[in-house]
């Protein structure tokens, strides 16, 4: 038998030096989406400096900076920051309670959802605002809930959810389709942001109700990131830990789905944003440590980033969806060929 | 430090959907002793223990800690004092042994889990007392079946509860794993005196290391006490169905049960 033995001060020092590199992770990260967030406000058609964006943002009258600037720029920003904080933090949320980096919303179709019921209250019912938001989250729900009543039914979870949401979000991507095709004028932007997800034509009024759910949900659910942790270890375990996993379980679904649909009726469901930012955050933080505020960030910085690539880094101007799916869609087929190889399940 | 703490069961109707497991069981575990629970599969061994633990809710009747039912308890102050190993419980990924281990401390901990030096304490006192302290940096998945469970064991050490259940905690071990692994519950009640309630299959090994043994047979206790006893020829057969002689086991003087097949018969 072994003689090594710790004294708490090990583990003190161990748990400082994990701290400490935490801290400048997250610090790096916010570093980042701060960044990406300033450039966003500066090019464009016309290039501004942070001085210009400064007086802009402080109310003055900046000859040309204050339109663009105030009125185009500065809400496709926020909508980007918000919306990317929104579906990473979902996206790890789900990926965590059903321990699997394939059940994220945006693949077990309650992103889909949320924008078949947008693109549906928008474009044949002609509503705006609160209302959209409402039609996302309420069919956000009903997904979640209609595929966790199907792969449950049987016993089994796990591969039979994914399985189940996957052909779920076909069904509703085929809604979409039918919605945009009844739609009078059949408009590209329009059918791209509920297909793939845009920022094109921000206004406040779209980033108003998103800011105030992820200001909402967004605190509800990373107060509940110690005890999804111990979720990982089991039901049984979490329980015996103290966490009420019912509960905690229900509370995380509806704050997580809430964001997704908030987000989603803004921007339509921006491709793979919600899969790809826990996965990236795991990685960047290692199995230590929680990974949802990490996630989060992972979210922002991707969309900012991809809506700059998207408009500027090609001669023609690409939705924001449509460079996260080109991103997202090889990481899936990696995980679904690893898993296999693997011989597990998915 | 540790105080002894009743537990018990009232009445206790337990049961999944339509089927029944335990009907109006009465129960009272002795507190500061070891006490094992055998019994043949289905008998709803792990189902009792469950329900002790408040994992699952009685039909009817009551689990009682200190007078209190578990059940409206608030969840983390009865985690304070009551921990439960489940049979298999399962390990995030890549996740380290000393990051397991402090996992154990979330009942001691708010809401945005703030760290203290007791739980640093905690944790290294669980490392050192199941010799997992080497492994503290390595990943969960690289280690064998046998330190594995000793980690699990280490993180509900780490609770530092004064009652630990823990369903077939040597499942899956080969003999020296099974035996290092009793040896470090013993030590656990003799130096802490944490009352240990534990479900185990092997009989003899029940009997070896339970001060109080507890035999069940389709959700009703058909014998217990001490190991010597409950663990009788009448009450094999009576339990298990099977026919059995005991004799007296020259290392640890308790009961050991030779099971007696078709093929074998006694020969006097």
């Amino acid at each position: 038998m072994t003689t090594t033995t710790l004294g708490a001060a090990d583990i003190a020092r161990h748990r400082h030096a994990h701290a400490t590199q935490r801290r400048t992770i997250i610090g790096a990260l916010v570093g980042l989406v701060i960044a990406l967030f300033a450039l966003s406000l500066m090019v464009g058609q016309s290039f501004y400096t942070p001085l210009e964006v400064i007086r802009v943002i402080a109310g003055d009258d900046v000859a040309g900076a204050t339109f663009a600037v105030g009125r185009l720029r500065l809400p496709r920003a926020a909508l980007a920051v918000v919306t990317g904080l929104s579906f990473g933090l979902a996206g790890v949320t789900f990926q965590t309670m059903l321990r699997n980096p394939l059940a994220s919303p945006d693949i077990i179709g309650i992103s889909a959802g949320s924008s078949a019921a947008a693109a549906f209250a928008i474009i044949i019912l002609g509503l705006s605002g609160p209302a959209v938001s409402l039609f996302a989250i309420v069919a956000g729900l009903g997904v979640a809930l209609l595929v966790y009543g199907l792969a449950f039914s049987g016993g089994a979870a796990g591969t039979r959810l994914i399985l189940v949401g996957i052909g779920i979000a076909a069904m509703l991507d085929s809604i979409i389709n039918y919605v945009l095709s009844r739609a009078g004028q059949w408009d590209l932007q329009e059918a791209l942001r509920w297909l793939t997800g845009s920022l094109n034509g921000t206004t406040w009024a779209q980033v108003i109700p998103a800011l105030v759910s992820l200001a909402v949900l967004g605190p509800a659910l990373l107060s509940r990131s110690n005890d999804l942790r111990s979720m990982q270890l089991g039901d049984d375990t979490a329980a015996a830990l103290g966490v009420r996993v019912e509960r905690t379980r229900f509370i995380v679904i509806v704050a997580a789905v809430g964001l997704i649909a908030f987000a989603t009726a803004a921007a339509g469901p921006i491709s793979f944003v919600a899969f790809l930012s826990g996965p990236i955050a795991a990685r960047i933080v290692g199995p230590r440590g929680s990974r949802f505020l990490p996630a989060a960030l992972v979210g922002a910085v991707l969309v900012l980033a991809a809506d700059l690539c998207g408009q500027y880094a090609f001669g023609t101007r690409f939705p924001v969806g449509v460079v996260t799916g080109v991103l997202g869609a090889p990481y899936l087929i990696y995980l679904i060929v690893r898993t296999n190889r693997s011989g597990g399940s998915i | 430090m540790t105080h002894d703490h009743q537990l018990a069961a009232e009445q206790l109707t337990l049961g999944y959907a339509d089927r029944t497991v335990i009907d109006a069981l009465d129960l009272t575990i002795p507190p500061g002793l070891i006490t094992t629970i055998v019994g043949p599969n289905a008998c709803g061994k792990s189902t009792l223990l469950r329900s002790m633990s408040r994992l699952l809710a009685p039909r009817s009747g009551q689990v009682l800690l200190d007078g209190t039912a578990v059940h409206r308890m608030p969840a983390k102050e009865l985690a304070r004092t009551l921990g439960l190993l489940p049979q298999s419980p399962l390990a995030p990924e890549g996740i380290t042994v000393a990051d397991l281990v402090g996992r154990g401390r979330q009942p001691h901990q708010g809401l945005f889990s703030r760290w203290s030096t007791a739980d640093d304490i905690a944790v290294a006192e669980a490392l050192n007392a199941t010799a997992t302290a080497e492994l503290a940096d390595r990943a969960i998945d690289e280690l064998s079946g046998g330190q594995r469970q000793r980690v699990w064991i280490a993180m509900a050490l780490a609770q530092q509860t004064d009652v630990l259940l823990l369903d077939e905690p040597t499942t899956f071990l080969d003999v020296s794993h099974q035996i290092e692994v009793l040896d470090l519950l013993t030590d656990l009640n003799r130096a802490r005196g944490t009352t240990i309630v534990m479900v185990l299959h092997d009989l003899n090994l029940a009997a070896r290391y339970a001060d109080h043994l507890i035999a069940l047979s389709r959700g009703e206790i058909r014998a217990q006490g001490s190991p010597s006893t409950v663990l009788t020829e009448k009450v094999i057969l009576d339990v298990f169905g099977v026919s059995s002689r005991v004799i007296i086991d020259p290392v640890s003087h308790k009961p050991l049960m030779l099971p007696i097949g078709r093929h074998h018969a006694i020969a006097e």
